[in-house]
């Protein structure tokens, strides 16, 4: 077969490039816009340059934010993809309570964030949650709104509460796609438990695996609700994370061109982090 | 390599089974010699697979005992059964080299290194891929993948049996052939066992010394591929095996006489039926006769294959298909008579051997 080129065609592209046009392009654009500009409003603005852009990339306060993200987001894949996986190895096969498991982990991921934030709210209070007054009770001194530490735990204890289960069920949907056949031959082979997992079930589950630390990666890069709503960003600055960090700048204090020059920043790393599982991803599939 | 003793095997897949139609495999008594190929011959669903997974261990019999050279191994494990299996779909594991999936059962059995190498070495040559024993195993055809999970069986000297289930079903058409030739040529040179299943006959009978023809959950008939074709045990056989397979017609019998409605048929040897039974004739497409004598036919059609002739009629509204040569002349008033030779009375569904008087020739 010959290619033919047409390029009346790209008139077909059109109504996507509209789309994208107003709900991506027009408003990247403005945040770009703000943030190249100084304003005080009336709609006066002065060229900066990259002004901005200097003093977010040498702010101090930047530099936490974006340290106690990474390290955020580093502790909850830690946690989520291992236990995600544990949980999906230990779910049944067939049967009647692949259903209830099924509900069960997918409760959480229905739950809407803000009401996930003030649920744990509640529970971890001191004095009357569950968690809080648990744990106290134990003898463990714990009060999310004054020690950073609790307020960590409280915070990624929260999140994979709520996450986990995208893992799991990601997770056990690679599983669920492996034929028997490759347990019984693994049987037949004489292979130990741990030898399934690492030559059979790991291998099957590597694409989900791939996605599922993909969509944790930038999930939790950009969390903003829970941690709102749980600790504000407190105690102090202790779980003040880019978002709530912008949301500080840009609303709090009305830093018009230092939060638009942050959001252009987060968003080219969360697209150059994208981009590279994206590589990752596609180039595994060449092989 | 070992004799495989099946000794009243049952099995059902519920857990109580009441009556004989709960069982998916029923009553299986057998045995498999030392260094035999075997096929088992099915349909989809008449518990060939079922057989095979009882042997190899990995579905435990809900009744009966299975014996390798004699030692019972009912409740051993497909581990220490010491048998090999290849599935339907290739199995390989994925991530790591040809060689390495080679070397995964040895290793997992703790043979020591030297031993591994060279084992795995002699099977490389055996399957044919001493090429390519350093390439990822994900990037292979399915045939050659198939390979490696056969090599995967041999690399193991010491196993009992080597399992087949229906393993050319994802091969291509001219690759299975070429499979089926190098399987026929380790069988020769190594003498294994091996247990064939498939649903294919000419699978089977190209491949095997016995077939194993299974139905509903019964062995119907165990026999070279000759005597399936001379002699279908059941008119199941006689249907199943064969293309088009055996014409089958409802006769009645008068003491020595035998009529499919008002036409006599001649045997070559009497049969002698208990009254009451529902009879039979079988005779395969290839011994019916088309020509000027026999019973009065009607032709409905004539398909040309090229080197032979099917001829689909029917003699007094009953279907009969036989075979004749390309350059057969069909008469204007075609009559069709039946090879004696090739013609076997059935009583319910089941074969009628021939009477013989005492001194031992037919009547």
């Amino acid at each position: 077969m010959t290619k033919t080129w047409n390029n009346r065609a790209w008139f077909l592209v059109l109504p996507v490039l509209l789309l994208v046009a107003f709900n991506a392009i027009i408003p990247l654009m403005t945040v770009v816009n703000y943030s190249v500009q100084e304003t005080f409003g009336n709609n006066l603005f002065f060229f900066e340059g990259v002004k901005w852009y200097e003093d977010v990339l040498t702010s101090e306060r930047f530099h936490d934010s974006l340290f106690r993200q990474f390290l955020f987001t580093g502790i909850i894949l830690l946690i989520e993809v291992p236990l995600g996986v544990a949980i999906a190895l230990t779910m049944p096969r067939s049967g009647p309570w692949v259903s209830v498991c099924l509900v069960l982990m997918a409760l959480p991921l229905l739950i809407p964030w803000n009401v996930v934030g003030a649920m744990w709210n509640i529970m971890a209070l001191p004095d009357i949650g569950l968690l809080g007054y648990g744990l106290n009770a134990l003898g463990i001194p714990y009060n999310f709104t004054r020690q950073p530490i609790s307020a960590w735990f409280t915070v990624v204890l929260m999140d994979v509460w709520h996450w986990t289960s995208l893992v799991v069920l990601l997770a056990y949907a690679g599983l669920r796609s492996i034929p028997e056949a490759y347990y019984q031959a693994a049987k037949i082979d004489g292979a130990s438990r741990w030898s399934v997992f690492r030559y059979i079930q790991l291998p099957k589950m590597n694409r989900v695996l791939t996605i599922a630390v993909l969509l944790r990666f930038m999930d939790s890069f950009m969390i903003y609700t829970e941690p709102f709503v749980l600790t504000g960003g407190g105690p102090g600055n202790a779980t003040t994370f880019l978002s709530i960090d912008l949301v500080k700048a840009a609303l709090g204090e009305f830093n018009l061109g230092i939060a638009a020059a942050m959001s252009i920043i987060y968003f080219l790393m969360t697209l150059l982090v994208s981009w590279i599982f994206y590589t990752l991803m596609t180039r595994g599939d060449e092989q | 390599m070992a004799r495989i003793d099946l000794n009243n095997i049952r099995h059902a897949y519920m857990p109580n089974p009441l009556s004989e139609d709960d069982f998916a495999l029923k009553r299986v008594h057998h045995t498999f010699d030392d260094g035999g190929a075997y096929a088992l011959l099915g349909p989809s669903g008449c518990g060939k697979t079922t057989l095979l997974n009882i042997i190899s261990g990995l579905l435990p019999p809900t009744e009966g005992e299975i014996l390798f050279d004699g030692r019972d191994v009912t409740d051993l494990s497909t581990e220490d059964r010491n048998i090999a299996q290849v599935f339907q779909f290739p199995v390989v594991y994925d991530t790591m080299t040809v060689y390495q999936n080679l070397a995964f059962p040895l290793r997992n059995r703790g043979v020591p290194a030297e031993e591994i190498e060279r084992r795995v070495r002699e099977t490389l040559v055996m399957i044919d891929l001493a090429g390519r024993a350093e390439q990822k195993a994900r990037g292979l055809t399915a045939d050659d993948k198939q390979k490696i999970a056969l090599g995967r069986g041999l690399v193991r000297s010491d196993v009992s049996a080597i399992l087949f289930d229906e393993p050319l079903t994802v091969i291509d058409p001219h690759m299975k052939w070429v499979l089926r030739s190098q399987l026929k040529e380790l069988h020769r040179r190594f003498a294994f066992t091996m247990v064939y299943v498939t649903h294919d006959q000419t699978e089977a009978l190209t491949f095997a010394d016995q077939v194993v023809v299974m139905n509903e959950g019964e062995i119907v008939q165990i026999g070279t591929p000759e005597e399936l074709f001379e002699r279908p045990n059941h008119t199941f056989v006689g249907y199943f095996i064969g293309s088009p397979g055996m014409n089958v017609l409802p006769v009645q019998i008068d003491g020595g006489d035998i009529h499919i409605g008002s036409h006599a048929v001649r045997l070559a040897e009497p049969v002698a039926t208990n009254s009451g039974a529902l009879t039979e004739l079988g005779v395969r497409p290839e011994y019916v006769r088309i020509g000027e004598k026999g019973m009065p036919a009607q032709i409905v059609r004539v398909e040309d294959t090229g080197r032979r002739k099917i001829v689909h009629a029917t003699i007094d509204g009953h279907p009969v298909a036989a075979i004749v040569s390309e350059d057969c002349v069909i008469p204007s008033d075609p009559r069709i008579s039946f090879d004696p030779a090739g013609t076997n009375i059935y009583a319910d569904s089941w074969r009628v051997d021939p009477v013989r008087d005492a001194r031992g020739g037919a009547i």
